[in-house]
């Protein structure tokens, strides 16, 4: 299919940390089939297929007062991106981390389109920023995650 | 003298074999070499001789927080039990015809004929699993047979086989075959004499041979013994057709495309190794059973907003889901099992460590859709009974019901177990789309019939349930160094328990002993008191 990438989940030469957290978090857990799904290029693809699972299809999120995914949409602490990569690549937490499941090019790719669809935050994030995060490797700001 | 290549030590040995096989091999060979225990259960606590008047407040309803409930009130504890459902049982459940089930964005009715069910949580239990199968038979839960290994399944892959499934027999018993083809080329080209002596390599030719049923010039062809194994193309009868014709093997490049090792692998593992066993009607028999002893004691819809001690107790704040009363319960201790994804969002009064801790453990997500199908056409047309087809696609696997073989009318399928990238993709569908895409995804495995016979869908999407958030707790050899013995620690009169407080995550294995470690130390400190 072109514009997908194969991403296996179990090989593909990801770190084994990462690779386990989104297929098999920890030892001898209870799992099913290891699926190896094409994930997208494009941000609102990438979005729909992986994000919109717990922040839904509006970006708003949801739960219950106590219990709560954080909308995305309209989302103040997104205006620095630098925050918004650092969670992405890091997760923050019940969310895992996707640094090692998703490229360089999917993360900036969904940032940009989480902040420029469903905010107004003009600046993309560039590749040059993932790295310059990584590199630096901060830690994950505290905040209230759910309200 | 020293070998550079072969391990001095045991240690040794086990860090090699991790950077070499993974995880997963390590920690088989740490089971083989006795230091992984199978489960590290011992007994009931056997807890007595509560001081006069002790309280404990037990956060959550689930299976380890009822258990501690059960155990604590047997040693003689004044309990009381705080549940943010409307139901007991967590993650333990099962979904029946006329059940609702609610996620964040969608309500689902279940529409199962009477007696079909859905494990949408826990569904099998090793035997390995003591403390699991010590509290079924105690609480009168009557167990059968889960059938987790069947050759006669079906594997799929987009890119082996042109996508056509094959029966995991088959591919196994070519992988046995051509690498045993491999092996017994590298030793007749004296490729590994110096690794071997030269009895142990007549050995290996020999086990090569018959292991990988190989002919007489050690090659990896079609024969009436290799269809012993793999089946036929015309199977043997009676009369004057009685002879079976064995069919051609799959030749390497084929079965390597297959990745079979991901599935051998999977089935090596000690958790993933028969016997298993299933409650009989529903694994929230196990819940239910438990309730029946501890019911009494659950407050339900309360939502927990706050925790504070001080040096004589602990305070839960909690707002009633239903009738937004607030209200404030006291005791002298608590046990605290809600998931550390709801936990980080309440105001809790534990150490720095322990806060830092509770938010650095993401939660893992997971997705399971029952297919109600009308009739067993996979036992009827392709002799499945039990054990799970696995495909690439987002759905994982299709497995097949345990219980009711040969019956008539309609059964349940699961049709769907991703974690991971498979999950997120069904999770975020609408319910109606993740049983089309079930349907679409499940035909390959049985084409003239999965959407025909279709007759009720129902799924679960772990990270869409408002209680929980996610499936179950996602730790690492690094963040089980940096966090997991802060998470664990007594603290003043606080203690966290369920599965994400144990080395069994995802297992009620863990819940349980998460709980009876937990309890026990609270015992402790409270008969210190």
């Amino acid at each position: 299919m072109p514009g997908y990438r194969e991403i296996s989940l179990v090989t593909g030469g990801l770190p084994l940390a990462a690779a386990l957290a989104l297929s098999s978090p920890g030892r001898a857990q209870d799992r099913g089939g290891a699926s190896e799904v094409a994930v997208a290029d494009e941000g609102r693809e990438i979005y729909e297929q992986i994000c919109q699972a717990c922040h839904m299809a509006d970006a708003k999120g949801g739960g219950v007062p106590g219990a709560m995914f954080p909308a995305l949409a309209g989302n103040p602490r997104l205006a620095d991106h630098d925050y918004a990569s650092i969670v992405v690549l890091k997760g923050r937490g019940g969310m895992p981390w996707f640094s090692g499941v998703l490229t360089r090019p999917q993360i900036a790719a969904v940032l940009n389109y989480v902040r420029g669809h469903f905010n107004t935050y003009p600046d993309a994030v560039t590749l040059a920023d993932l790295d310059r995060i990584s590199t630096a490797n901060p830690p994950v700001p505290d905040c209230n995650c759910g309200h | 003298m020293t070998d550079p290549v072969l391990p001095t030590s045991r240690r040794d040995l086990l860090t090699m074999i991790g950077k070499v096989g993974g995880g997963a091999a390590l920690y088989q060979a740490m089971t083989v070499m006795g230091h992984a225990a199978e489960s590290q259960f011992t007994g009931p606590p056997g807890l007595s001789g509560a001081k006069p008047g002790a309280s404990v407040l037990v956060l959550g309803a689930g299976l380890a927080g009822m258990l501690a409930a059960y155990e604590l009130t047997k040693a003689g504890y004044k309990v009381q039990i705080l549940e943010a459902q409307n139901r007991a049982g967590g993650r333990n459940m099962s979904l029946r015809g006329g059940d609702t089930v609610t996620e964040i964005g969608s309500v689902q009715k279940v529409g199962f004929a009477p007696g079909n069910y859905l494990n949408p949580g826990p569904w099998r239990i090793p035997h390995h699993h003591r403390s699991v199968l010590h509290y079924c038979k105690e609480l009168g839960v009557e167990l059968e047979p889960y059938i987790q290994n069947n050759t006669n399944t079906f594997v799929h892959r987009k890119a082996a086989f042109g996508g056509k499934p094959q029966r995991y027999r088959d591919v196994v018993t070519d992988w046995k075959g051509h690498v045993s083809e491999l092996l017994g080329k590298a030793l007749n080209a004296g490729a590994l004499d110096q690794a071997v002596t030269a009895e142990d390599k007549a050995k290996l030719l020999e086990a090569m041979r018959s292991w990988g049923v190989l002919d007489k010039s050690m090659a990896y062809v079609k024969s009436e013994k290799l269809g012993e194994q793999r089946g036929w193309d015309r199977p043997p009868g009676g009369g004057v057709n009685g002879a079976p014709i064995p069919n051609d093997p799959f030749s390497l490049s084929d079965t390597l495309d297959s990745k079979i090792w991901e599935a051998l692998g999977f089935f090596a593992e000690h958790v993933m190794q028969p016997s298993m066993f299933q409650p009989k009607g529903g694994m929230d028999h196990i819940g239910k059973a438990f309730q029946a002893r501890v019911g009494k004691l659950i407050r339900y819809n309360t939502r927990v907003s706050k925790i504070a001690k001080d040096e004589r107790g602990v305070t839960a704040s909690w707002t009633d889901a239903k009738t937004g009363m607030t209200g404030e319960t006291r005791a002298d201790w608590m046990v605290c099992t809600i998931p550390a994804t709801v936990l980080g969002q309440i105001d809790i009064q534990v150490s720095e460590a322990k806060k830092v801790a509770i938010k650095a453990l993401p939660y893992g997500n997971s997705v399971k859709i029952g297919l109600e199908m009308k009739r067993r056409f996979w036992e009827t047309e392709d002799a499945i009974y039990g054990g799970s087809s696995f495909t690439d696609a987002a759905i994982g696997l299709v497995s097949y019901p345990s219980h009711g073989a040969f019956s008539d009318g309609p059964a349940v399928l699961l049709g769907a177990y991703p974690f991971g990238l498979g999950a997120y993709i069904l999770a975020g569908m609408t319910p109606e789309k993740r049983i089309e895409a079930a349907l679409e995804q499940g035909s390959v495995f049985h084409p003239k019939h999965y959407k025909s016979e279709f007759r009720s869908g129902v799924s679960l999407a772990w990270s869409r349930m408002p209680w929980i958030l996610g499936c179950c707790a996602t730790w690492t050899e690094e963040s089980r160094a940096a966090h997991y013995q802060d998470l664990v620690a007594m603290d003043g009169r606080i203690v966290l328990a369920g599965e994400h407080c144990s080395y069994y995550g995802c297992w009620q294995e863990g819940a349980l002993l998460s709980s009876l470690d937990a309890i026990t130390r609270l015992h402790q400190r409270a008969s210190a008191a």
